[in-house]
């Protein structure tokens, strides 16, 4: 597949969706890309940089996941709705480093788990499902407060 | 992106990372080389200057314990010079300002080494 950072479609319904190469050189596109979309809403640049952080910790996990080679492709799904910004990661790994989602939880030293930890503070809503098949997707949102 | 890596003598066996640019996955190595470096020289009284770093996130928190875990084995320590408001949130939120000392100038920063 092409190496590059693809776009691949603005919707009319606010939906904005990028696929990028699973290596830690490409995560800086994809939270660029991100606030890009989240700049669409009414949110203050606080809450912008709140939502970068949160999508390329999800990224970063997903390269850590892959024991940090190439993770393949990481696909990034924005949905801008008229109060939130809900933005899909998805991924081919097992997920193993997001159980700490649930568990609610940091452990001490672990970065991948202080990445999740940071994902769950930054962010209104998370959830993650994974498929042994279809890998892992990470669903998270902000809420516009303004 | 990138991440600039300045690492000078400060005061007594001091010594000062300054750090500009980003720090995340793909530019971390980068500063943890330069703090293995001196930890590896048995340098164990850090100042990591923040103060020209526009984003840190988790890889970079890593490093950053990473060195000061290191170094307090020695009886050194590492502190932090911090005014961007977005980075003092992510030490906040994540109660790190509880293990680093963050100060708002590297004089202060210096001082308060062990």
């Amino acid at each position: 597949m092409n190496p590059a950072a693809r776009l691949l479609e603005v919707s009319s319904h606010g939906t904005v969706e990028l696929k990028i190469p699973g290596r830690a050189e490409w995560v800086a596109v994809a939270r660029l890309a991100v606030a890009a979309v989240a700049s669409r809403l009414r949110f203050s640049v606080d809450e912008i940089e709140d939502i970068k952080l949160a999508i390329a910790e999800a990224c970063t996990n997903s390269i850590q996941s892959a024991g940090g080679q190439d993770a393949g492709v990481i696909e990034i799904v924005c949905d801008a709705l008229e109060d939130e910004l809900r933005v899909t990661v998805r991924d081919r790994s097992p997920g193993h480093h997001l159980e700490s989602v649930k568990a609610g939880g940091i452990g001490e030293g672990r970065t991948e788990e202080l990445g999740v930890f940071l994902i769950r503070a930054l962010m209104d809503s998370v959830d993650y499902s994974t498929d042994p098949r279809r890998g892992t997707e990470l669903v998270m949102t902000k809420r516009v407060t303004a | 992106m990138d991440i600039k890596v300045n690492v000078r003598e400060s005061e007594g066996d001091a010594y000062v990372v300054d750090l500009t640019g980003e720090i995340d996955v793909y530019t971390s190595p980068k500063v943890k080389d330069a703090i293995t470096e001196l930890i590896d020289q048995e340098h164990y009284n850090l100042v990591i200057n923040l103060e020209k770093v526009r984003y840190i996130d988790s890889t970079g928190l890593g490093v950053l314990i990473g060195g000061l875990k290191r170094v307090r084995e020695h009886g050194g320590s590492v502190n932090l010079v911090c005014t961007n408001p977005q980075i003092k949130k992510i030490f906040d939120i994540t109660g790190l300002v509880k293990i680093f000392g963050i100060f708002d100038d590297e004089q202060s920063a210096m001082k308060a080494l062990v």
